[in-house]
């Protein structure tokens, strides 16, 4: 209980620069917050989706999130299969950007659907889930059973660490050995989300679930890397560099893996040259003289490729300052690829050829700021609260 | 739009605003009243789930809060599929002559938003003589002053009723579902609107409610069904249910009778005397995205001149 309230307490110390971090965050949240409420009650008219594009930005951050939730499970493979120590040490941190990302994920649904209150429609027993039949509700399923596994890992650890002990390897094993198969599947069934939709010649390809876990791999890493030299800077919290560099090798082999499959989708689209290669035409080359997109996908192409080949040579690989732009290129790379890249063209042509061109405008662009912005707020404050138990329990360990 | 609308509103006669300032205080006055439905609503279940009671309350439900919107008696019922039927549509697309009568006639009958505008027909213009049909290089934005346009053919599509239907299998909180009779039927007040039915769907039969929708108080078709032509919630999904307001009590869709050239067939598909088995066994018929698999209970065909030889 002690702990409970130092950590507690730990939230609201800070340095002016916490303060004002904090400030912008609930100042974001309060505009996306208001602008959602607008939306909640004149609809989703004001989005840009329309019939033709019915699923947009929001939808587009659900799936790149996914990926970022999935990819905790590349700490916690070497962590706790392979015991490796440097990453051992933050494979917690690891958990909870789980814990953020799936609620973020949730968000990201909820401000996207019509009917908001009506979603316990599509919960087991007191709605009328649809299973086997649809990946939605499979996605329901694992999405929620993930969240569960990493709170209940979370929550397990810290309550260890707070009564000054290590966590019990025979009670942690299970949920464990549950959360690795759990961190594929809520990727493989999003990437289903779209395979399985006949009507979109696009999305209805086996490669979109390895693509998924390879761009989950590569972005969500990537993302770890960045946000623990982060907390390494801001706090006095130790992750060592091996660690780091440790994930950067994963990160590289995700992403070499990643672009491969995105050559062999385009080849087999353009050396085919069917009707259902008109989405990737459409991406990348423009259809009837639109070509919202193409910028956007090029831009993509160019970060992912630059950051493989600075990822290729260890001297720009082993360096932060290089490792960080390689990072930072492949997330916004990834981020572009799998939202604007996958959800927005695969609507385009719609369903019986008609090109209507979406981009995300004003108020799906701050109210999804506010799910970053409020991912942010989770984060440092399960970080904050966390902190004092975790320090206890590294200076004991050293 | 918006400045027609006010400028209308100041020429209210002393009645009509009577008339409305009594309904309003009416609805202030029942606070308690408007409270109960919102759990009522909330708390519904699923349709297929409610008893024959339970669904009774519903529409009463339905009926006072419809009549109260558009200050005229509405009614809602949930007539039953009839026995052996499954109904099947066809189009004749040698007869279509593109005037978009059926899409308009459908707006009236089944009460689809004007603004924003939905239409659950959309009415493809395509090139004669280069494939069968093609979609893409398809229009559905023509707007000549005469049709047809010499040198093209017009392909209306809408709700194709599959015996498959992919947007049923998606949804992940079965708010819509294929009734025995062979109509694929939305809940309005099941479907949370997550739009993955409109991403399953390959031909683009279904429709959301993006705002509110609006229908002139006037132009409202009282006649409703539960599942039919009832006004819509902001926020979920309709579709064509082949009138199933009309066809459940006998009668032709309305795109059926408003079309002027009568390419528009509808019937029994379990009656060996119906018009659409007789399309069936006398014409060349195709059924949209065959190669989906989704097995369309709507047949397109080329009527004249292409009749099987006996």
């Amino acid at each position: 209980m002690i702990h409970f309230i130092k950590g507690i307490k730990h939230i609201f110390e800070g340095h002016t620069r916490y303060y004002i971090t904090m400030a912008v965050l609930f100042g974001i949240l309060a505009v996306a917050a208001l602008t959602y409420a607008n939306q909640y009650s004149k609809g989703l008219i004001l989005t840009a989706m329309r019939d033709q594009v019915s699923w947009g930005f929001y939808i587009a951050n659900f799936t790149f999130l996914v990926g970022v939730a999935a990819a905790a499970v590349i700490l916690v493979i070497p962590a706790y299969i392979y015991s490796f120590k440097p990453i051992k040490e933050i494979v917690l941190f690891g958990e909870m950007m789980a814990v953020v990302a799936v609620s973020m994920c949730i968000l990201f649904v909820a401000v996207d659907i019509g009917q908001p209150l009506r979603a316990w429609h599509t919960l087991p027993v007191i709605g009328k889930m649809n299973l086997p039949g649809s990946m939605m509700a499979w996605d329901v399923l694992v999405l929620n059973g993930y969240l569960a596994i990493n709170l209940l890992a979370l929550v397990y650890v810290l309550y260890q660490y707070a009564h000054n002990r290590d966590y019990n390897m025979k009670i942690l094993w299970p949920i464990v050995l549950i959360s690795i198969p759990f961190a594929i599947s809520i990727h493989t069934v999003t990437a289903f989300l779209y395979a399985s939709i006949k009507a979109r010649p696009m999305w209805n390809i086996a490669v979109v679930a390895p693509r998924f876990i390879a761009s989950a791999f590569c972005s969500g890493p990537a993302l770890m890397i960045l946000v623990f030299q982060l907390i390494r800077k801001n706090t006095d919290i130790k992750i060592e560099d091996k660690a780091l560099f440790k994930i950067a090798d994963v990160v590289t082999y995700a992403l070499a893996i990643n672009i491969f499959l995105l050559l062999t989708e385009i080849f087999t689209d353009f050396y085919s040259n069917t009707v259902h290669g008109a989405s990737m035409h459409y991406l990348f080359f423009g259809l009837d003289g639109k070509t919202n997109l193409v910028p956007w996908i090029w831009t993509a192409v160019a970060m992912n490729t630059v950051a493989f080949v600075m990822l290729l040579f260890p001297s720009l690989k082993n360096r932060f300052l290089t490792l960080n732009i390689a990072c930072a290129l492949l997330i916004v790379g990834v981020y572009i690829e799998k939202g604007l890249g996958l959800v927005v063209p695969g609507f385009i042509p719609d369903a019986l050829g008609d090109i209507y061109e979406y981009s995300p405008n004003i108020n799906e662009i701050v109210i999804a700021s506010g799910v970053w912005a409020l991912g942010a707020i989770m984060f440092i404050l399960l970080f904050k609260f966390a902190y004092p138990w975790f320090k206890k329990h590294q200076q004991a360990d050293h | 739009m918006n400045k027609k609308n006010k400028s209308g509103e100041k020429k209210i006669d002393r009645r009509t605003f009577l008339k409305g300032a009594a309904i309003g205080a009416a609805a202030v006055a029942l606070p308690l009243d408007k409270a109960d439905a919102f759990w009522e609503s909330f708390l519904q279940k699923h349709f297929t789930e409610l008893s024959e009671a339970d669904i009774a309350k519903v529409l009463k439900r339905l009926e006072n809060e419809y009549s109260q919107e558009y200050k005229k008696p509405v009614s809602v019922n949930a007539t039953k599929p009839q026995e052996n039927v499954i109904y099947g549509y066809g189009l004749d697309i040698a007869r279509c002559i593109g005037c978009r009568r059926c899409v308009h006639a459908c707006v009236t009958e089944n009460n689809q938003s004007r603004d924003p505008e939905i239409q659950w027909i959309t009415v493809l213009k395509m090139k004669k003589g280069e494939k069968l049909y093609d979609l893409e290089k398809s229009d559905r934005y023509y707007n000549p002053d005469l049709v047809p346009e010499p040198g093209y053919f017009y392909m209306p599509v809408q709700c194709q009723q599959c015996a498959d239907p992919p947007c049923v299998k998606a949804c992940p909180a079965t708010a819509t579902w294929k009734e025995k009779d062979g109509i694929v039927v939305v809940d309005y007040n099941w479907c949370i609107g997550c739009r993955y039915c409109m991403a399953a769907c390959p031909y683009g039969a279904r429709h959301f409610n993006w705002a509110k929708p609006n229908i002139p108080v006037e132009e409202l078709n009282a006649n409703t069904h539960y599942l039919g032509n009832r006004p819509r919630y902001k926020g979920v999904v309709e579709k064509c249910t082949f009138c199933i307001q009309r066809s459940r009590n006998g009668r032709y869709p309305a795109c059926v009778e408003a079309c002027p050239v009568g390419a528009r067939k509808f019937g029994n598909l379990l009656d060996p005397n119906s018009e659409i088995r007789y399309c069936i066994e006398n014409y060349r018929v195709f059924r949209l995205k065959e190669e989906l698999n989704t097995k369309p209970q709507f047949y397109y065909f080329f009527g004249v001149g292409n009749r099987r030889k006996p």
